[in-house]
């Protein structure tokens, strides 16, 4: 019953989210400034993980092929197909959903607690529009994150694969360009939209309409990462049945 | 003016408020007391329509919240003024960027004029020279002025405290409530402080509301409060030891 409770109360956050709108300029002023914490300051560890992961999965490819029948471009493939297909959009918005979603849960959370939400419903603001729209549109810049990080995961898996002697730089980028189907990125920007508005919506409902003091604010965020990741894992299946199988 | 008529409140089982009716005026500080749990900040909530009563009405001037719609409510809400327990100053604006935001959220003034306003009622609050700090760079008391000037700052026609002196000095809160009645007196406007602090009630108590358990026990003003014969005020107002060693002079002296 506590969960058919919790969807409803999630979706009708998100029609007050999209009603009574803030101040064009303050809102605007809003955007940017969610998108310096929640993209820009995400590039750092976005990009650094990228390009070991990529590696690691160059280097995991090449090691696990012994059979001379097998064509040494595989490692480029199979590290595209990797990176572009799960590892950029899922695992990345995963780690997000830690990052990110606990960011966005304790902020909103902490205010819930010092009645800064409090205050701008007294001044007749809407909080929800002020606090969680900013980050909607915020994340729509999202999919360049994620861009970069199949960029750098790629870079990573060549880097290792060529100067670690596990493959040739021709052979590897011979495998990227092998099978290329474009639909496949399409593909991954489409889930990696859907993850950025999960990233954005799931950890705010959990900080708006969390009760108690600071632990409870520990505790949202927990729960935050948790519903965060269990929604992007089963949309991931859900889109993925949809266009690929 | 705001007139309160029958006003009920329950959470699940639990009634909370009553049938609460009374009148806070304007141009005077109006104080909410009672013990804690007897219903004085929901009550206070039911005004600033953070709740939302079941039965009973809640009259601004001449309008009940409740036949208010919501664009009306919303521009109700643009003449109240809050000052919260813990100030809830935002932490993510320094000070200036704090008593501006009603203005920007509200006004079309240009950024100097909002900046002057800005300084006028950071003046008034006896806070200069604070502009560019954080609410985590400054003292309990200086939040509450901040919040006080963030309050004010758009000229509310009502103004709401939230317990505004708990947590600070005697001396702090009481510069706090006097800077609150003469904020009140200065702009003309109707202000509710809910209070538990006995020092704010003799220092700015024009008009007392006490609840016990979720009922309007007795009303009257700071005077009154003293010589009032109502057994539950006098265990109130007298359950500190020093009001009980003031009562005990007073009564020698009446022999």
């Amino acid at each position: 019953m506590k969960y058919l409770q919790d969807i409803g109360s999630y979706f009708l956050m998100l029609r007050t989210v999209f009603s009574r709108p803030t101040k064009g300029s303050v809102l605007k002023e809003l955007i940017y400034k969610e998108v310096d914490e929640l993209v820009i300051n995400s590039l750092g560890i976005v990009a650094f993980i990228s390009f070991f992961v990529g590696g690691v999965v160059a280097i995991q490819t090449a090691l696990n092929i012994n059979n001379p029948l097998i064509p040494d471009y595989l490692v480029g493939f199979a590290t595209r197909q990797s990176i572009i297909l799960e590892f950029a959009p899922t695992f990345i918005s995963i780690i997000m959903a830690g990052k990110m979603g606990s960011f966005i849960t304790s902020s909103i959370g902490s205010m819930r607690v010092t009645e800064q939400i409090d205050a701008l419903e007294v001044m007749g603001i809407n909080s929800l529009n002020y606090l969680v729209l900013p980050k909607i549109v915020a994340l729509c810049f999202y999919p360049f994150v994620i861009a970069i990080a199949m960029f750098l995961g790629i870079l990573g898996g060549w880097v290792a694969g060529v100067y670690g002697g596990f493959s040739t730089s021709e052979a590897f980028i011979r495998g990227l360009q092998e099978d290329f189907i474009t639909f496949h990125v399409i593909y991954a920007f489409i889930k990696t939209f859907v993850f950025a508005f999960i990233l954005a919506t799931v950890p705010s409902w959990q900080g708006f309409y969390m009760k108690g003091g600071a632990l409870e604010v520990g505790k949202a965020s927990t729960n935050s990462f948790v519903w965060t990741s269990v929604l992007i894992i089963l949309a991931n299946f859900i889109i993925t049945s949809l266009l690929l199988s | 003016m705001i007139r309160v008529e029958e006003i009920h409140k329950s959470f699940g089982e639990d009634h909370i408020l009553k049938g609460i009716s009374t009148v806070f005026d304007q141009g005077k500080t109006n104080l909410i007391i009672g013990q804690s749990g007897s219903g004085k900040t929901v009550f206070l909530k039911c005004l600033l329509g953070l709740f939302e009563p079941e039965a009973g009405r809640i009259y601004f001037q001449d309008t009940a919240i409740q036949d208010m719609d919501e664009d009306q409510k919303t521009d109700l809400r643009k003449d109240m003024g809050m000052v919260f327990q813990g100030s809830a100053l935002f932490d993510s604006l320094n000070i200036e960027e704090n008593v501006m935001f009603p203005l920007r959220m509200f006004t079309k003034k240009k950024k100097s004029d909002m900046l002057d306003r800005v300084n006028e009622v950071l003046a008034r609050v006896n806070l200069e020279g604070v502009n560019h700090k954080y609410p985590s760079e400054i003292s309990g008391g200086m939040q509450k002025r901040v919040a006080i000037a963030r309050a004010i700052v758009n000229n509310p026609k009502y103004l709401f405290c939230d317990e505004p002196n708990s947590g600070l000095d005697p001396r702090t809160a009481i510069l706090i409530d006097n800077l609150i009645q003469e904020i009140t007196r200065e702009y003309n406007i109707t202000t509710v402080i809910n209070t538990h602090d006995m020092n704010s009630v003799m220092e700015i108590g024009e008009k007392i509301v006490f609840l016990q358990q979720g009922t309007l026990a007795w009303q009257g003003d700071q005077t009154q409060i003293f010589k009032t014969d109502n057994k539950s005020v006098t265990d109130f107002v007298y359950s500190s030891d020093l009001f009980k060693k003031i009562r005990d002079i007073q009564l020698q002296e009446k022999k």
